[in-house]
């Protein structure tokens, strides 16, 4: 396929024409006179976005979600990438495994799936998972997480950050220590959970798991990746950390950017997430810590769940929402229409940066000849109302249902192929 | 009003509506024949996801005397055990016809979230550790005849205190926002470690001294404290909580004359409270369970008394 996209303006504002031929971005020049043109006048073409945290649920909850429909869902938001996490049945935890889902990726994605090893076997915390042999598989596995649980016992976190140096892994974890805010935890510790009488989940249970490990990073001179950043505490910690040289990286989901506590005092399980929505003062300081870079990236944390899993009490629904679909409109909404962050910014941290942390070729690249064509078109003052029944995802726990936001996603290309078009 | 689902939907009217309404009921139950004719043809669900025993009795007993047909289903355990959800759950009794459901759940917010499934009205009869509006009426029903007894009338600068496990307990988030209509003065007492968070902002006094309070409480309610607690790390041995928050022997007798003796039960003699208290002159614990009855009464026929089902 090739294509012509005329007048699109790029996220340092110069404007220019960029030409897919064969999957890589060629010299509009050499474009010949009878190809299919776009218009691009008034749009943006950014880098295709790239997701370090997402769950595809496949294989194990195809009820839930599948590569197909889970990366469909990638394209409608602009990805070009995603991370598939590996809280799978059966759990990512062998080359095997992670092969399996890599060549799903490769024969039904409608992006491109890179693959996340488990830290631990079977996620159960207690012994290491085949890390070195899924980093050599065809899966190429360079990051590990056993997100959703967090590997708790100290000594087993410095042994995976040490082991992985090998072969340049790094391990992102899920900060939540297990004592402090235990299985029924799911509500921010808070005056809401006091009045609606739900478990707490206090900020410190996850900041004094970023604490440990960036001292455990510091002690083994190894990287961490902090997901799903919630709280004030965990950005000072993070701040601190990198002030010191610590190699730790840190991401923010769109919903503990823009949605807050409150919201769950309906009981309405679609806002049960893990850690759960924190209060206005947490979200302005992750706001803030994205945009100076504290917090490096955005991740979305895309958790489909099957309506039964959700149509329980508030502390029994299982916790996660969908994010992949409004990622960069919450970003934008958030970030660039309040002045928090310019458009170079918002490519770093949604692109280039998560591209970079997941070692993935050809992914967050610029927009230059030779480069791969992966891109997405925005129009950066669309705005709609997000209708949870229209979405791409096999689910409908989508937390923006009903609101307004913006709608910026025009068209996706991935490897030159138009993954997405409105 | 179409649902009670915790005091804090109620207005200061409302409540005192509800218990006017409740000392008409109390007089049936001193009748021989005890049946009101105003809820006949409709029909009442009590489910119970969660074992009681006072709370589901006196809740079909209020409906049965108003002749409405009552049904008692256990669903302990059954539904997610069984893989049904509670959604499912609940909209098949709905789909039966039913009028009323009262509902007892263990997990906060599960009366509202049916609520919001059903076409039937619904009763919080308590949900995990959220709120259990029917037990702070029957409470206040209580406190306020016991001041008339005593000659004066209405909350207005009456002390009330709570004591126990307020963390876990969603009588005393019903409590507190009631008094918070009603006048009542509410003091709540409990280990640090047993406050809910963010406790300082209901509008009420916070201690851990007991013994500061008893002097000064016209009422003092005493709340279950769980074994399991003390496992959960919240205090060292019953031995030291009964010393810091029982109400003793000792304690009864600093109470000032004609303080009331509350306990929403079932108790644990010898832990929360002595047998002395809980068996003294001035303890109002069959109190509380007999205007169970009433105020119930009281509540069903608001929900489900007049032609709209709405309670003005």
């Amino acid at each position: 396929m090739s294509l012509l996209i005329n007048g699109a303006r790029l996220a340092d504002g110069k404007v220019t024409d960029l030409y897919l031929s064969d999957g890589v971005l060629a010299d509009p020049a050499s474009a010949p006179a009878g190809v299919e043109r776009f218009d691009a006048d008034g749009l943006l073409a950014l880098p295709g976005l790239v997701d370090l945290h997402t769950h595809l649920r496949q294989p194990g909850r195809e009820d839930a979600e599948t590569v197909d429909s889970g990366t469909d869902a990638a394209a409608r938001g602009g990805f070009t990438c995603v991370h598939a996490m590996a809280n799978t049945t059966p759990v990512t935890d062998t080359a095997e495994a992670a092969e399996y889902v890599q060549a799903l990726g490769e024969r039904e994605g409608h992006c491109q799936v890179q693959v996340v090893g488990a830290v631990t076997k079977g996620l159960a915390g207690e012994e290491l998972a085949e890390l070195g042999m899924m980093a050599d598989s065809k899966a190429k596995v360079r990051v590990f997480s056993d997100d959703g649980r967090c590997v708790s016992d100290s000594l087993l976190m410095r042994r995976a950050l040490t082991y992985v140096k090998s072969f340049n892994g790094i391990v992102a974890q899920h900060s939540q220590d297990p004592r402090l805010a235990g299985p029924t935890a799911c509500c921010h510790e808070s005056e809401w959970s006091g009045r609606l009488g739900l478990p707490g989940w206090p900020s410190q249970a996850e900041s004094v798991i970023v604490a440990r490990d960036v001292e455990l990073a510091a002690l083994t001179d190894s990287r961490v990746h902090v997901c799903h950043v919630s709280t004030a505490e965990s950005v000072e910690i993070i701040r601190w950390a990198k002030k010191r040289g610590v190699k730790v990286t840190a991401e923010a989901t769109p919903h503990h950017l823009l949605l807050d506590t409150p919201l769950v005092a309906s009981y309405d399980t679609t806002f049960k997430v893990n850690p759960p929505l924190r209060t206005s003062e947490h979200l302005e300081a992750v706001r803030e810590a994205l945009a100076d870079g504290t917090i490096d990236i955005v991740g979305t944390d895309h958790a489909p769940h099957a309506r039964q899993d959700k149509d329980h009490p508030f502390d029994i629904a299982l916790p996660g929402m969908l994010g992949l679909e409004q990622a960069l409109a919450v970003v934008i909404e958030v970030m660039i229409n309040t002045g928090r962050m310019d458009w170079p910014t918002l490519v770093q941290r949604m692109s280039s940066t998560p591209a970079t942390l997941g070692q993935v070729p050809g992914q967050g690249r610029p927009l230059a000849i030779g480069e791969p064509a992966n891109l997405v078109l925005v129009d950066p003052t669309a705005r709609a109302t997000v209708d949870a029944t229209a979405s791409k995802s096999r689910s409908r726990n989508n937390p923006y249902h009903g609101r307004d936001l913006p709608d910026p996603v025009v068209a996706t290309y991935w490897r030159g192929r138009k993954t997405y078009s409105r | 009003m179409r649902h009670l689902l915790g005091c804090a939907d109620l207005s200061a009217t409302d409540a005192i509506a509800i218990l006017d309404l409740a000392e008409e009921m109390q007089q049936v139950q001193s009748r021989p024949v005890k049946k009101l004719p105003a809820l006949r043809g409709r029909t009442i669900v009590n489910i119970f996801f969660e074992d009681s025993t006072r709370t589901r009795t006196s809740f079909e007993i209020a409906g049965k005397w108003l002749s409405a047909d009552t049904i008692n289903v256990s669903a302990k355990g059954s539904s997610v055990s069984k893989g049904e959800s509670l959604r499912d759950t609940m909209l098949t009794l709905d789909a039966m016809g039913v009028d009323c459901f009262v509902i007892r759940h263990p997990s906060s917010g599960a009366a509202a979230q049916v609520a919001s499934w059903v076409r039937a009205q619904v009763v919080n009869a308590g949900d995990g550790q959220h709120e259990h509006p029917t037990q702070a009426l029957l409470d206040a029903y209580t406190m306020r005849q016991h001041f008339r007894s005593l000659g004066n009338d209405g909350f207005a600068g009456k002390k009330i205190a709570i004591v126990g496990d307020l963390l876990h307990s969603r009588v005393v988030r019903s409590n507190v926002l009631l008094q918070n209509l009603l006048g009542g003065e509410v003091v709540l007492v409990a280990p640090p470690t047993l406050l809910p968070t963010g406790v300082e902002n209901w509008g009420c006094q916070v201690t851990s001294d007991f013994d500061s309070v008893l002097p000064e409480a016209d009422i003092v309610m005493m709340l279950r404290v769980q074994r399991e607690r003390m496992a959960g790390g919240y205090f060292p041995t019953e031995r030291e909580y009964t010393a810091g928050y029982g109400l003793t022997e000792e304690r009864l007798r600093e109470l000032k004359p004609g303080a009331g003796i509350c306990h929403p039960g079932p108790m644990n003699r010898g832990v929360e409270i002595s047998s002395a208290a809980a068996d003294a002159a001035n303890s109002l614990v069959l109190d509380q369970v007999a205007s169970g009855v009433a105020v119930r009464m009281s509540v069903l026929y608001h929900l489900l008394g007049s032609d709209e089902g709405a309670m003005r």
